[in-house]
């Protein structure tokens, strides 16, 4: 098997942000995709705690601690940006303002079924964020996840086993191992990482990959 | 009309055993650290806290979190890195939860401030998080009926602040600030600079009518 890195990974999630997009950029891996962006693409990144423009990291020692972004990150605002309150945000959210959302997964579903919140371990404590609020207003929202857990189980299942954020929200699926759309029939094969073959990566996936 | 109070001491003072808290902030961006340590050192305990978060490291609602005065939380995203005290205190059961989506808490408030009797949102429609509530389907769509969420108080951070109770904000510290402080009973702001003239009327974020106690305290986290 050939994984892409996390850096290859988000680049290649940047390849498909149109230019002009409004973008949610989850926690996490997502954060990365922003770096990647294609030159002469526009797009302004939403971060839910109130900033629709997040600039690039500031130099070490000019960090504002009042400025930062979702991942509590220190940014600084790109060209164009602007600042708003809670209601606003997920406003702009729950609205259908957002053009794309990049979210992580712990599991995601053929029927499009996402679960990034809970686990089935209740001593850890669940964390909503704003996760379900991006999945049921914001049109497009793309999974970036690796392929498999840790332990080697899959996380591309025909059902989630865990806690769902939203129901048949999932456009997308961008792993280290394929692309994969999710479609009525269930997950469609767009394109293998270079170095994998179909049958490597279905081994790795509980529900049926479709080409 | 002057709603200034001269330290963070008395600005607490009205909050007693067992109050329901609205606390601004996100990360540690926007809280008001210098009434909570006041509200710490007053002692008082039983507390519900609505925030985001639930404190990290040992500053913030982690400091209220570790001197067990938190009987309740009411937030969206309780696990941060350095959150221990929040782990620590629900792990042993000390501490009661309740996870709510952050677009649905910031309108919760809001329909508290704003006088509405709850609203229909589709946010967590079919999901755990919307178990035992009212749901109803609109043009095909699923939404689930949430209820105002009141608060006896709420602690804001702002950066500059009138004697009448204007506030403005700096950068991403606005966050829950403006929304919590309408959706409050009483509210009490800190501002980084109290300003002798009032604020010009078209920077005003947080209208002086929801604001009961400004307080200064310059220091920045």
């Amino acid at each position: 098997m050939k994984s892409l890195s996390d850096s290859a990974l988000a680049a290649r999630v940047a390849q498909d942000i149109p230019d002009g997009s409004y973008v949610n950029l989850g926690i996490g891996k997502p954060t990365h995709v922003s770096a990647h962006l294609p030159e002469g693409r526009e797009v302004l990144y939403q971060s839910e705690n109130g900033l629709l423009g997040v600039g690039p990291v500031p130099p070490t020692g000019t960090e504002d601690p009042e400025l930062i972004d979702a991942s509590k990150r220190f940014v600084t605002p790109a060209t164009g940006a602007a600042y708003f309150d809670q209601t606003d945000s997920f406003a702009m959210m729950r609205g259908g303002h957002i053009d794309i959302a990049v979210l992580g997964a712990y599991q995601v579903a053929e029927n499009g079924d996402l679960a990034n919140w809970a686990t089935l371990d209740e001593k850890y404590p669940p964390a909503v964020g704003g996760a379900m609020d991006l999945v049921v207003g914001v049109p497009t929202i793309l999974v970036m996840m690796r392929h498999v857990n840790r332990d080697g189980s899959p996380k591309l299942l025909k059902t989630c086993s865990f806690p769902l954020t939203g129901l048949g929200v999932v456009s997308r699926v961008y792993t280290d191992l394929a692309v994969l759309d999710v479609t009525p029939a269930g997950f469609r094969l767009v394109e293998l990482a270079p170095g994998n073959s179909l049958d490597a990566v279905q081994a790795l996936t509980e529900a049926t990959i479709l080409t | 009309m002057d709603k200034t109070v001269a330290d963070l001491a008395r600005a607490v003072a009205p909050i007693t055993d067992g109050a329901s808290i609205m606390i601004g902030g996100f990360g540690s961006s926007g809280i008001p650290f210098g009434l909570i340590d006041a509200l710490c050192a007053q002692g008082t305990t039983g507390l519900t806290v609505i925030s985001n978060n639930a404190g990290a490291g040992e500053t913030g609602i982690a400091t209220l979190l570790k001197a067990g005065r938190v009987a309740k939380v009411i937030c969206s995203y309780p696990r941060t890195p350095g959150s221990i005290w929040f782990e620590r205190r629900y792990e042993a059961g000390e501490v009661a939860l309740e996870v709510v989506p952050q677009g649905t808490l910031a309108e919760r408030i809001r329909a508290a401030g704003a006088g509405l009797g709850g609203f229909l949102t589709p946010t967590a429609y079919g999901t755990r998080l919307a178990e035992g509530k009212e749901t109803r389907v609109i043009d095909g769509r699923g939404y689930v009926l949430e209820a105002p969420l009141h608060a006896d108080f709420a602690l804001v951070r702002a950066e500059h602040g009138d004697r009448y109770g204007n506030l403005s904000y700096h950068a991403t510290a606005r966050n829950f600030n403006p929304v919590m402080a309408m959706g409050a009973r009483h509210t009490i702001a800190e501002v980084r600079h109290l300003a002798s003239e009032p604020l010009d009327p078209e920077t005003v974020i947080t209208p002086g009518i929801f604001v009961q106690g400004v307080v200064e305290y310059g220091v920045r986290p």
